[in-house]
């Protein structure tokens, strides 16, 4: 039998039993993940988005991400009027501690998170010069930090702005989609922490998947869709402004 | 006409005027004679010897470039894509920082029927408790910190006009004075008409 | 470090990721192109005049050439990974491509073609030369010590075969890195199918120059005399070259300019504030325009010798330092701006570091050490007095 997200959720007496699996910390001991039965994505709803921050610090915690760096972030937009090409945009220490009151409340504000889109036509993944990066069969794009050089020439190809050196390891950083925590059932560590739900992981090869319906029914964009890099993360209500 | 036995034989024959005779004496004398002993390629072979040496460096050059390579390249690499296969698995198996809500409510059954019943039912535990993966591993040895509502709270419900309007918001200035959160609202059922409301496990 | 942002910038955009060794790497490989090409123009082309320079040509597309790969070792997180592209290349990323690129240019065609036409002066000094110098002569000989006039004759048509392919490759050396920026999708100032054809011209412009005033320094140090002739004709193709060189350029700007898309306001504002001096100033205006001026004065008019050399190296000097001003604008200039384009970084480059300053200014010396020491072993000029585009250096065969 598969244990998947959703059948987890159901055996919830289980869970504590479940935990082994999640412990053991290999993807043998969480039986039956096969890559080939899912394909990555996220859905992030700008309506619900309050900007606390929360997914930013997770992340961090979760992945031992550097200060000063950023798996995921938040921006603050401020449109007037018309004026759609010139919004005004800050993320003051990628919005990790929330953002501060801002004076002029005019016009539209609202929060953008973002993280790496996992593209499936991943413009960072063909510049790697050896292989070190690379979009996973199940459609995550993943960085190898044993074979990366740290030419930072997939630094250079995001067109999100999404990758970066950790300072640590020097090799390419960026979201993994807590690839650690979805193989083994789990939901990733911004969407498991988000009080409003704002962040949802979607399973695009799952059916059933709720987000996959959601999908389906909303009108949803994508972030710079004329880069054609097959991005997987959806944004429901973003404003035309958005970069 | 004699046969031809010897080369000192066709030095005497007018070989002009036998056309066969010369085809003849000309085969006999490349199968009599070995290629290596002609004068001419011989002096051909010794005048491009050193690019003869130089293609042998570039052979060994070669050969050794591709037993390096048999010997370096990681055996997994190329498994299911222009990569090194070994390093999903060892993305995959990194330990979880954030145990998930329900490994959470598997043993805080008090918690989970406190929260259901008010506003913050959906909320997750781990939000505002941090990442408990370890104490959900040894809940006796390590005892995770009790957040500080002063900061905790103001992270989501601190007024902000890039919020949702539907969103409860306060300028907690004028709210509370300073005080911290928790003096009015109880964190797991934070509206203060529910205070007092039958709910199992005591505020900690 | 803090890093002073202007405008919003993506939080992981505000730390540049190419520093000044990733300028200094197309500078350096365009060097090795260019003079390559000039050498091309002698065994190729037949352009006798400039045959002075021919093996000079060579010995300093060389010493650049093993200097190139040094900047970008030290700018990777992991240079002890660095023989990775060449075990697993990934053949969709032109960096990786070009590491090949790059070993073929060196081993069959600069160090063949280098090889082939020294070889009777390397048998020559294997047999005269005493201690260390004899064994390196010997070495160099791979054992084989024959001179005669067909294996003479035939180093000299292999060495026209290689001359031959080494001109499409010199382009392909220098178009690659070009590509390397051009194709990047992600970033619209390097986005742009011209920038192969910008990057190989502005690399002839730069080789050319280097050569040119390499030759009259050696001249000089030497105490020989200049041959006028072979550097007029050099400075004609530089002036050519330039033009073209120019024109895309210009091309390039004004398309721009008149498309104005949604990066054109962001570009734009860049380049009339943070890039002001280094693109206007000295990359256009000291580094092309005044080189063009200059050299075209001595082509319309008919000026003195030694105002001429004045003027050649002049209009050298400041070539050499407008290409170099072209990449720095190409690479730093392309990380200056979010790609958000509402915002701007700055660049804050170190001094001793190990990308820093003073890392670029001892990889910019290390090949005049090691063209020093080739010009030693391999002496680009026989010992006769003058130098004349004529009989004291050994002919090429005419086919």
């Amino acid at each position: 039998m598969d244990i998947t997200r959703r059948r987890l959720l159901v055996l919830l007496p289980a869970a504590a039993v479940a935990w082994e699996f999640v412990r053991a910390g290999t993807p043998e001991s969480a039986p039956n993940y096969k890559t080939s039965e899912h394909w990555w994505g996220m859905l992030i709803d700008i309506t619900e988005c309050i900007g606390c921050g929360s997914c930013v610090r997770a992340c961090a915690q979760e992945n031992d991400v550097p200060d000063g760096y950023y798996r995921t972030w938040i921006e603050r937009y401020h449109v007037t009027d018309y004026a759609i090409e010139r919004p005004q945009v800050e993320s003051p220490n990628g919005g990790k501690e929330g953002f501060p009151m801002n004076e002029d409340s005019s016009g539209k504000n609202f929060f953008v998170p973002k993280l790496c889109n996992h593209c499936a036509d991943s413009p960072c993944t063909q510049v790697c010069p050896v292989g070190a990066t690379f979009v996973s069969p199940d459609g995550v794009v993943l960085v190898d930090k044993n074979y990366c050089l740290g030419c930072r020439y997939c630094v250079q190809a995001c067109p999100y702005g999404c990758r970066f050196i950790n300072p640590k390891t020097n090799t390419a950083d960026k979201c993994s989609l807590c690839y650690h925590r979805i193989t083994k059932g789990l939901t990733t560590a911004c969407a498991e922490v988000c009080p409003t739900g704002a962040r949802q992981l979607a399973d695009l090869k799952n059916p059933k998947d709720p987000i996959h319906e959601y999908l389906r029914t909303h009108s949803v964009q994508i972030l710079k869709p004329h880069m054609a890099t097959g991005a997987k993360v959806f944004y429901n209500g973003m404003d035309g402004s958005v970069r | 006409m004699t046969p031809i036995t010897t080369p000192c034989d066709l030095n005497h024959r007018s070989l002009a005027r036998f056309p066969v005779s010369k085809t003849i004496a000309l085969s006999q004398r490349l199968l009599f004679r070995r290629a290596f002993r002609t004068p001419r390629l011989r002096l051909l072979f010794k005048d491009i010897e050193h690019l003869l040496r130089l293609a042998a460096v570039m052979l060994i050059a070669l050969v050794a470039f591709v037993v390096l390579r048999a010997a370096v390249v990681p055996k997994s690499f190329g498994q299911y894509g222009h990569y090194r296969g070994d390093a999903i698995a060892e993305l995959a198996a990194r330990p979880v920082a954030h145990a998930g809500h329900e490994v959470c409510e598997g043993c805080h059954t008090d918690v989970v029927d406190q929260k259901k019943l008010g506003r913050h039912a959906g909320l997750h535990c781990e939000v505002c408790h941090g990442p408990q993966a370890r104490h959900a591993d040894d809940p006796a040895s390590v005892k995770p910190l009790l957040p500080d509502t002063t900061v905790i709270c103001a992270r989501c419900h601190e007024a902000n006009s890039a919020k949702p309007h539907s969103f409860p918001q306060v300028a907690s200035a004028d709210h509370s004075g300073g005080l911290s959160c928790n003096t009015c609202h109880q964190p797991h059922r934070p509206k203060i008409e529910d205070r007092g409301k039958p709910a199992t496990g005591a505020k900690k | 470090m803090h890093i002073p942002v202007e405008g919003f910038m993506y939080p992981n955009e505000v730390e540049l990721q190419w520093s000044v060794l990733i300028v200094l790497y197309p500078f350096i490989t365009g060097l090795v192109a260019g003079a390559f090409i000039l050498a091309s123009l002698e065994r190729v082309f037949r352009v006798q005049a400039v045959k002075p320079t021919y093996r000079l040509a060579l010995l300093t597309a060389l010493s650049f050439l093993l200097v190139a790969p040094l900047p970008l070792q030290l700018h990777l997180g992991h240079p002890e990974r660095s023989l990775e592209m060449y075990l697993t290349p990934h053949r969709s990323s032109a960096m990786a491509m070009f590491g090949f690129v790059y070993l073929w240019y060196l081993m069959a065609v600069l160090l063949l073609e280098i090889w082939l036409d020294y070889r009777r002066d390397i048998v020559l000094k294997s047999q005269t030369a005493k201690g260390l110098p004899r064994l390196i002569y010997r070495i160099l000989t791979l054992g084989s010590d024959v001179l005669s006039d067909r294996s003479l004759r035939i180093d000299e048509r292999l060495g026209y075969f290689i001359t031959l392919i080494g001109i499409p490759s010199a382009f392909l050396l220098h178009g690659y890195v070009g590509f390397i920026f051009g194709s990047v999708k992600a970033n619209p100032w390097w986005s742009s199918p011209l920038m192969p054809i910008v990057f190989i011209f502005s690399a002839m412009v730069s080789g050319i120059a280097a050569v040119m005033l390499l030759y009259m320094l050696s001249s000089r140090l030497r105490g020989k005399q200049i041959d006028i002739r072979c550097l007029d004709k050099i400075a004609q193709y530089l002036m050519y070259t330039f033009i073209i060189d120019f024109s895309l350029e210009m091309l390039d700007l004004l398309q721009r300019i008149y498309e104005a898309d949604e990066s054109f306001r962001s570009l734009d504002f860049m380049v009339h504030t943070r890039l002001w001096t280094s693109q206007v100033i000295v990359q256009i205006l000291l580094g092309t325009v005044t080189p063009i001026a200059l050299l075209g004065l001595t082509q319309l008019f008919s000026l003195t010798e030694s105002i001429r050399k004045r003027i050649y190296a002049v209009a050298g000097c400041l070539t050499v330092i407008g290409i170099f001003a072209m990449r720095w604008n190409v690479v730093i200039g392309g990380q200056l701006f979010s790609k958000s384009f509402l915002g701007y970084t700055s660049y804050k480059m170190g001094f001793a570091t190990r990308e820093g300053l003073l890392t670029a200014i001892i990889l910019m010396i290390l090949p005049f050490i090691i063209l020093w020491i080739l010009v030693k072993i391999l002496p680009p000029w026989t010992d006769e007095e003058s130098i004349s585009a004529s009989e004291a250096i050994p002919v090429h065969a005419a086919s």
